[in-house]
């Protein structure tokens, strides 16, 4: 993850609210991937034969493998359902932003 | 009607299917031909993705590896799902908002060279060569078993009827095909795996059927598995890390280099420019995902159901009592059986194993082993043929048959064995079209426009574009014929070499502004040089796994991880990107203005 960017002498106006805007994403990004790579990387594998034995069985499954096989899938699927939705709230928000600064300018 | 009647309606009737739609969509500009004229709605475009995405290795192979691998198959079924995670946070949005035709037109303007574009280019065009192989196979092995032609003569027919619609439509023909061939492969996969579930557990989903107790047993399905595989001396179907293959480090690096791999897929990546907005992009993400989620999802339940009936047909029958499925599957060899004397057949991990398949042998040297062991059981001279085959690594069944054999083997209607096939070839034919039309966009706009010849009048090249695809057809089915590894030990190379090379410049390019050409393109040179030099090496010289181990699935994850190295070292070293470069990166990030600007795309200029 590169490091939030450090506020340069726009050449631009408008791109002031890009500030505000891009470190959400970040944040947001940030916070998706870490749970990608818990549910994915860590108890999908790292952790699958701990969860196999010490978890709780979800009917016939034991918990590591449930989550290599069925349950990492279900939850990237969220994951991307909640960036879109989140990010595209984002976005409209910026757009407001935006048209307030031009506004602004005009006046 | 028998199975070949219906497998020839209803893979007449698809194929028909997609030559009209290719025709309604033909397309007479390069706009349309590279990324459908932008007009695709998200819904779609994920459904085309999902199509795309979802190979012959997908369809047919996947389930199959999982059946012998237990737990160890999740490394495909969570890396080739966990990538789209990545490639909708990390790069869908900022690519599609980017908005030229192709991944080399990104990695050649962000770091202003054509280095780095020719560098880009080569490996778009090798990852999907790699990759469009393993789809030939696929196509001719349908072929094979359901028509009952030659493997070779259904490469050849999958050819033509790829080569017809991709040349017709470009990527506006091949969007709309592969929506519909989306519901025809998942059809064919969701209609067996409902069957077998309701047969097996009662459970109508088979992702809960999977976790269910056998019908009439008190017995969870899951537990029954892994007791007959302890009987018979395989490793732990639900147990991770028993196979010292798939130790935690190995199950690790190859589910991260297919994520990451996944990502960094060209074929993949130019989806998201034939939408029309960023935020379609991002929803076109979720989309694509849930399409292929519910193939995912089922797969396991499939893997699982297949190795139950696989065993319990097979174990202990006599040649006579041996169900029809394993004598149709028997002639193409990818499953075989050579008795020991006493006339049962003995599935098991040990040495009285006596199944086997044929592999890469040719049919007369195979033949040979089979007269051999013949001789040897009737007391003559000969050898023992499954000490050879073991010998040479063919135990137990080939695992392509899995998906196409199990409606068989749970003795499901005939229509629905025949959907299979109609299914296996949709999924091969979709993503073939795909990756082509990267192969033909990176030679023919990549190479041909923006470097050998920008003066090309746009008539040229489509006309470029075309011959390309038609090339890349031909030699496809030659790969096809002759193939290096078997169907998804091939497409898992694709994965690490797209890992190592665009994954990492793509996303240093869209999250950083100071990263430059060189260590750019260091970086990839560096990271797909490692990569591709072990997999060589380990497959091909007998070269030990000298990297902690890793096997060639697996190695991606390293190169990766060099790339992003070599990259990151040399940045202080060299000078940053231009001006105008750090123009391009700001303008990538806001998500404002990627309407109407884009029109700018189709000036001559461009």
């Amino acid at each position: 993850m590169p490091p939030p960017e450090k506020p340069r002498n726009p050449p631009v106006r408008r791109l002031q609210p890009l500030g505000h805007y891009w470190i959400a994403n970040l944040r947001l990004m940030a916070t998706l991937l870490i749970i990608w790579a818990a549910a994915g990387l860590g108890a999908g594998v790292l952790f699958a034969d701990r969860l196999n034995e010490l978890g709780p069985s979800l009917g016939g499954f034991p918990l590591g493998f449930w989550f290599a096989q069925q349950g990492s899938i279900i939850l990237f699927i969220l994951l991307i359902l909640v960036y879109a939705i989140a990010m595209n709230r984002l976005d409209a928000q910026h757009h407001l932003e935006i048209e307030k600064a031009s506004h602004e300018d005009q006046r | 009607m028998s199975v070949l009647a219906w497998t020839y309606l209803l893979v007449g009737l698809s194929f028909t299917l997609y030559l009209v739609i290719a025709w309604l969509s033909r397309v007479k500009d390069t706009r349309g031909f590279y990324v459908a004229g932008r007009g695709i709605p998200a819904s779609v475009n994920g459904m085309a993705t999902g199509a795309d995405w979802m190979s012959a290795a997908s369809f047919l192979s996947m389930a199959g590896l999982i059946s012998t691998m237990g737990y160890a198959g999740g490394v495909y079924l969570m890396g080739w799902t966990g990538g789209f995670v990545l490639l909708a946070l990390l790069l869908a949005p900022y690519l599609r908002k980017f908005g030229h035709f192709t991944v080399p037109d990104f990695i050649g303007d962000r770091y202003e060279s054509s280095t780095a574009r020719i560098v880009a280019v080569v490996c778009a065009v090798f990852v999907s060569f790699v990759y469009v192989t393993g789809q030939m196979r696929g196509v001719g092995v349908v072929f094979a078993r359901f028509l009952e032609v030659d493997i070779n003569a259904g490469v050849v027919i999958g050819m033509t009827i790829v080569f017809v619609y991709a040349t017709l439509g470009g990527m506006k023909g091949i969007t709309w095909t592969q929506a519909a061939q989306y519901w025809v492969l998942i059809t064919a996969f969701l209609v067996p795996a409902i069957a077998i579930s309701i047969q097996l557990t009662g459970q109508v989903v088979p992702s809960v059927g999977m976790g269910s107790s056998l019908t009439g047993e008190q017995v969870y399905l899951l537990d029954r598995l892994n007791q007959i595989h302890a009987d018979l001396g395989f490793a732990s179907y639900t147990a991770p890390f028993e196979h010292p293959a798939w130790n935690r480090l190995n199950v690790f690096c190859t589910t991260l280099a297919l994520m990451v791999g996944t990502a960094g897929l060209p074929h993949v990546i130019v989806r998201f420019y034939t939408v029309r907005t960023v935020s379609a992009a991002r929803w076109s993400a979720f989309w694509a995902l849930f399409f292929i989620g519910l193939l995912y999802l089922t797969a396991p339940a499939t893997a699982a159901f297949a190795r139950y009936y696989m065993i319990q047909s097979l174990q202990g029958q006599s040649g006579e009592e041996l169900p029809p499925w394993f004598r149709s599957w028997e002639r193409t060899g990818l499953i075989v059986w050579l008795d020991d004397g006493d006339g049962r057949v003995r599935y098991s991990n040990r040495e009285d194993n006596e199944i086997f398949r044929s592999g890469a042998l040719t049919s007369v040297r195979f033949a040979e082993i089979r007269a051999d062991h013949e001789r040897w059981l009737s007391g003559g001279r000969g050898a023992d043929g499954r000490a050879v085959l073991r010998e040479l690594g063919l135990s137990g069944p080939d695992t392509d048959i899995i998906v196409l054999a199990t409606p068989e083997m749970a003795g499901l209607f005939n229509w629905i064995i025949a959907l299979v096939a109609a299914g296996g070839l949709a999924a091969a034919l979709s993503t073939a079209s795909g990756l082509l039309l990267v192969i033909s966009s990176s030679v023919a706009h990549d190479l041909y426009f923006r470097i050998v010849n920008p003066q090309a009048t746009e008539a040229r090249r489509l006309l470029v574009g075309r011959t390309v695809i038609g090339l890349s057809v031909v030699v496809a089915g030659i790969f096809g014929i002759y193939p290096p590894a078997f169907v998804s030990q091939v497409v898992a190379f694709a994965f690490g070499l797209a890992a190592s090379s665009f994954f990492p410049a793509i996303v240093l390019g869209i999250f950083s502004r100071r990263v430059g050409t060189i260590p750019a393109i260091a970086g990839m040179i560096v990271g797909i040089g490692f990569t591709s030099s072990y997999i060589v090496g380990y497959v091909f010289f007998g070269m030990p796994a000298w990297f902690f181990g890793i096997n060639a699935q697996g190695i991606g994850a390293a190169g990766m991880a060099l790339n992003f190295l070599v990259a990151a070292a040399l940045t202080p070293l060299f000078p940053p990107p231009s001006a105008e470069v750090q123009r391009i990166v700001e303008n990538i990030r806001e998500p404002e203005g990627a309407g109407p600007a884009l029109e700018i795309e189709s000036a001559p200029e461009h």
